[in-house]
């Protein structure tokens, strides 16, 4: 009896959650223009998605930043973690509270204050402004997803490479990046994954002549929006679905 | 004779299809110290969870003062457990830790704040009961978990390796602090370890188990020196373990020798096992020995040297005051009330035992 | 070794990107156009349309935590009982729809809500009645709601899922039932987890502009639409930097709060 209550409070968040989704693979599949009407089964808005140069342009943009953004993101953070874990206690609990400052705070203020850096620093608003933007929101995500893994360390490890004869450069690669590996993976995804996501920093740090897919959709809400993006939409979720679902089978059959 | 408290009868448990209890018969008497020992997976954990109400036996039934609470739950039953790692209330200072079961039956302000006052200094912790847990060490934190779980009077504590996560002295000294506690209380303990020193050093009665099976049961002094199979002679002690033919009544040959032995009633050449201590062994010159052989290794460890003698083919272990050098040749002779004779275990016992070496 | 020097392009960015942008935003906030001082742009929360705004925001945003808060709870307990090595598998639930552009997500509640939307064609076959809420205030709670519900239930499912099962065990073993154990036990060792999620829905419901955009009509202008509309469209950066302070002192307050109960940063992992 409890169970089932459990079961089914569980289903109907889940599909809180996902009827969104569902909702616009199935609008994807809409021959009427009308987001309010089913017109009937179509494969031709993804036909025309391929010859839509505007989309191809966001969607290019958007990985490409993402990517560019979680990458360097990734690096800056695993340097700070490594200079944040030798500090003193105090500046440590400095340093990490103003790293987690983008993230606690509401994403219009960032967006704002590093607009005003840019008009400050005259600085022409386009690809450099929205990745650098995008860079300074990831870091934080990078460095909460290390910094557990980098606690967990056994300082000794480190210093019995040294004392092995291994250079600090050497000690580092070969010992301290496998442990915390698996932090930097999950940073990058995920900061890959807010990247992607991000509407409002983007919103104040870009210029006239460049979009990513979350401003170009923004931008096209009032007029309607093009049943090309739900298509788009659907082949970008449901490859990650695939990609998650390859992912979690495999070592799972390894045990088996 | 005390009376029985607590009748454990026919309990079998298993997690999937891992078999964890099978078919468990005990029972503990009042004010008794009982220890379930044996090596970790081998059931002693689930028992007391059982005790507990942590887990329903799959068969089986719980008896408790004549009642079967097999099916009452934890929060109604007249014991208390003091868990692995404590298991305190982070978020609450000792005081309140300490009051938590009495604030739940409903005692009155001035009944909890004296019960307080009198656990605490019964665990030699006075003017702890603002602190939190957290700025308390291990063993302060252990004296916590008992004085949560004795204010409320249970006829029976349990105790589920309590003192596994301190230090050696540590460790030491709260083995008498429990002992004076038990006796200053008068309460039953069942207490849960894998130290068979702690064991021999506290209980009144020990069990011995492996594979959710009871190996032995007796007093401390029973089982070391009169372990009934392979197992739990090797389990509790070091001892030598050797295969051995029983001649007749009261003579045994170990490898090939003719030993004289105190046992009788195991038939006329029987194969048995037999189990020698190793400061029963007797380490005397060549010819006066009753089998001949070499010292191969030797460690001083304080009380006493530690040797192994290389005779007939087996590596005996010898614990003796008197030094000998490795490469003497010595003799080796054993009081016949030292030999202890063993049935050769069960398949399923002899299978444990090779698992724990 | 030079550990010392690995740390400075990290406090040189934090300098550049964080400390000097908000810096920024105070600078623009308490001056005006000639660049002299004034409290002028701070002052004009008072007004009637602002501070309308502001009031809309707090009492919304309020909800919405609170809504998430109910919803989430329950759903965390549910979530921390199941077993244990599904951790990654919970948190890919929530992570997931992320893949999904927010905007269209958001969106696509419109198509759900609409009069003759699939909602409303399910309530009718049900013989319930119509719901009605788009372009209300109600939609953009549900838009809020449906956005941060995941910020709410991971902190919270993490403070769970790190009580020992043994003080739990505990205070059922000190004679405690079901609901005493909870509220003296669970709730209490959970309030970091609590706390996390409040501030991770509050701060981004309190200064949202879009789900109101999107779900609102455009009639309901919360802060975050009035601030935008100041850089993007009226260009009066100072009036936008300045209502920018008066939220960012929530945003402290808040924040102040979750440091106070989330001592060692725990909760905040996504």
């Amino acid at each position: 009896m409890r169970n089932a209550a459990k079961k089914i409070y569980i289903t109907l968040i889940f599909i809180f959650l996902y009827a969104p989704i569902v909702t616009l693979i199935v609008l994807s599949f809409n021959a009427s223009k009308s987001r309010a009407k089913w017109g009937g089964f179509t494969l031709k808005w993804y036909q025309n998605l391929f010859k839509n140069q505007d989309i191809l342009n966001a969607l290019w943009n958007t990985l490409l930043i993402a990517f560019l953004s979680a990458f360097i993101a990734t690096v800056i953070g695993t340097i700070a973690c490594i200079a944040i874990q030798s500090m003193k206690k105090r500046n440590r609990t400095i340093l990490i509270g103003i790293t987690n400052i983008p993230m606690l705070n509401a994403e219009i203020v960032t967006g704002i204050s590093l607009m005003l850096l840019f008009i400050v620093l005259g600085m022409n608003f386009g690809f450099l402004t929205i990745l650098l933007a995008h860079i300074t929101f990831n870091i934080p995500y990078v460095i909460l997803s290390i910094m557990p893994r980098m606690k967990q360390l056994n300082p000794s490890t480190y210093e019995a490479a040294l004392d092995l004869g291994a250079s600090h450069m050497k000690a580092f690669f070969s010992v301290t990046f496998p442990d915390i590996l698996p932090g930097i993976l999950s940073g990058f995804l995920m900061a890959f994954t807010m990247s992607l996501d991000d509407f409002i920093i983007t919103h104040f740090t870009k210029g006239p002549g460049i979009d990513t897919l979350s401003t170009k959709i923004y931008t096209e809400v009032k007029k309607g929006i093009k049943p090309e993006m739900y298509a788009l939409s659907t082949l970008i979720f449901l490859t990650v679905l695939v990609l998650l679902i390859l992912v979690n089978r495999s070592p799972k059959e390894k045990d088996v | 004779m005390k009376d029985v408290l607590v009748n454990l009868e026919h309990i079998s448990k298993s997690y999937g299809n891992q078999l964890v209890l099978d078919d468990l018969n005990l029972y503990i008497r009042e004010n008794e110290f009982l220890t379930l020992l044996g090596p970790s997976g081998c059931g002693k954990t689930t028992t007391l969870r059982i005790l507990g109400g942590f887990e329903q036996p799959d068969k089986g039934r719980v008896i408790f003062e004549g009642q079967d609470i097999t099916n009452l739950p934890a929060n109604k039953r007249q014991l208390n457990t003091v868990f692995q790692k404590y298991a305190l209330f982070t978020h609450m200072t000792i005081a309140e830790n300490i009051a938590f079961g009495l604030k739940i039956k409903n005692k009155s302000k001035s009944y909890i704040d004296d019960k307080i006052k009198y656990a605490l200094k019964l665990v030699n912790l006075d003017g702890f009961e603002k602190r939190m847990p957290d700025s308390l060490s291990g063993g302060q934190q252990q004296r916590i978990a008992i004085a949560r779980a004795i204010v409320n009077e249970p006829k029976l504590l349990l105790l589920d390796e309590p003192l596994g996560a301190l230090d050696l002295k540590l460790r030491q000294d709260m083995q008498y602090e429990l002992i004076r506690l038990k006796n200053e209380l008068g309460i039953t303990f069942i207490y849960v370890t894998h130290d068979q020193e702690e064991a021999l050093t506290m209980s009144d009665t020990i069990v011995v188990m492996n594979q959710g099976y009871i190996q032995q049961i007796g007093s401390p002094e029973r089982i070391y020196n009169e372990p009934e199979n392979a197992f739990v002679a090797d389990f509790i002690g070091d001892s030598n373990i050797i295969g051995a033919t029983m001649i007749r009544d009261r003579l045994v040959e170990i490898l090939g020798a003719k030993f004289d032995c105190v046992d009788e009633g195991f038939g006329e050449n029987k194969p048995v096992d037999v189990v020698i201590r190793p400061e029963d062994v007797m380490l005397v010159k060549p010819e006066e020995g009753t089998i001949e052989g070499v010292v191969t290794h030797l460690i001083f460890k304080g009380v006493h040297y530690e040797m192994e003698v290389m005779a007939a083919g087996f590596e005996w272990l010898v614990h003796s005051t008197q030094m000998c050098a490795v490469g003497t040749k010595v003799g080796i002779k054993v009081d016949p009330f030292n030999i202890q004779i063993m049935n050769k275990p069960e398949s399923e016992d002899e299978e444990a035992a090779k698992l724990d070496e | 070794m030079n550990k010392k020097m690995l740390s400075l392009p990290y406090l040189f960015w934090c300098a550049a990107f964080i400390l000097i942008p908000l810096f920024m935003v105070v600078y623009y906030g308490i001056t005006d156009k000639t660049g002299a001082f004034t409290l002028e742009n701070i002052c004009a929360i008072a007004t009637a349309e602002h501070s309308k705004a502001l009031w809309i925001s707090i009492l919304l945003s309020l909800i919405s935590t609170l809504i998430c808060l109910l919803l989430a709870y329950p759903l965390a307990m549910i979530l921390a009982h199941m077993n244990v090595n599904q951790h990654s598998f919970v948190v890919l639930i929530f992570i997931l729809p992320m893949w999904m552009n927010f905007l269209l997500r958001t969106m696509a509640w419109q198509t759900l809500l609409e009069k003759s939307g699939v909602i409303n064609s399910v309530l009718e076959f049900l013989h319930l009645p119509a719901l009605n809420i788009i372009n209300t205030p109600s939609a953009i709670i549900l838009g809020m709601v449906y956005n941060f519900l995941p910020f709410m239930v991971l902190p919270i499912y993490n403070s769970l899922t790190k009580i020992d099962p043994n003080v739990i065990n505990a205070a059922k073993d000190l004679g405690a039932n079901g609901f005493d154990t909870f509220i003296r036990v669970t709730l209490p060792l959970s309030v970091p987890g609590i706390i996390s999620g409040i501030t991770m829905v509050f701060v981004p419901a309190l200064t949202t502009f879009v789900i109101s955009t999107l779900l609102g009509g455009s009639k309901i202008l919360l802060i975050g639409n009035v601030i935008e509309q100041e850089f993007t469209q009226t260009g009066n950066w100072h009036l936008g930097s300045g209502l920018s302070i008066v939220l960012m002192i929530f945003i402290l307050f808040n924040m102040i709060l979750s440091a106070i109960f989330d001592k060692d940063g725990e909760g905040n992992t996504l």
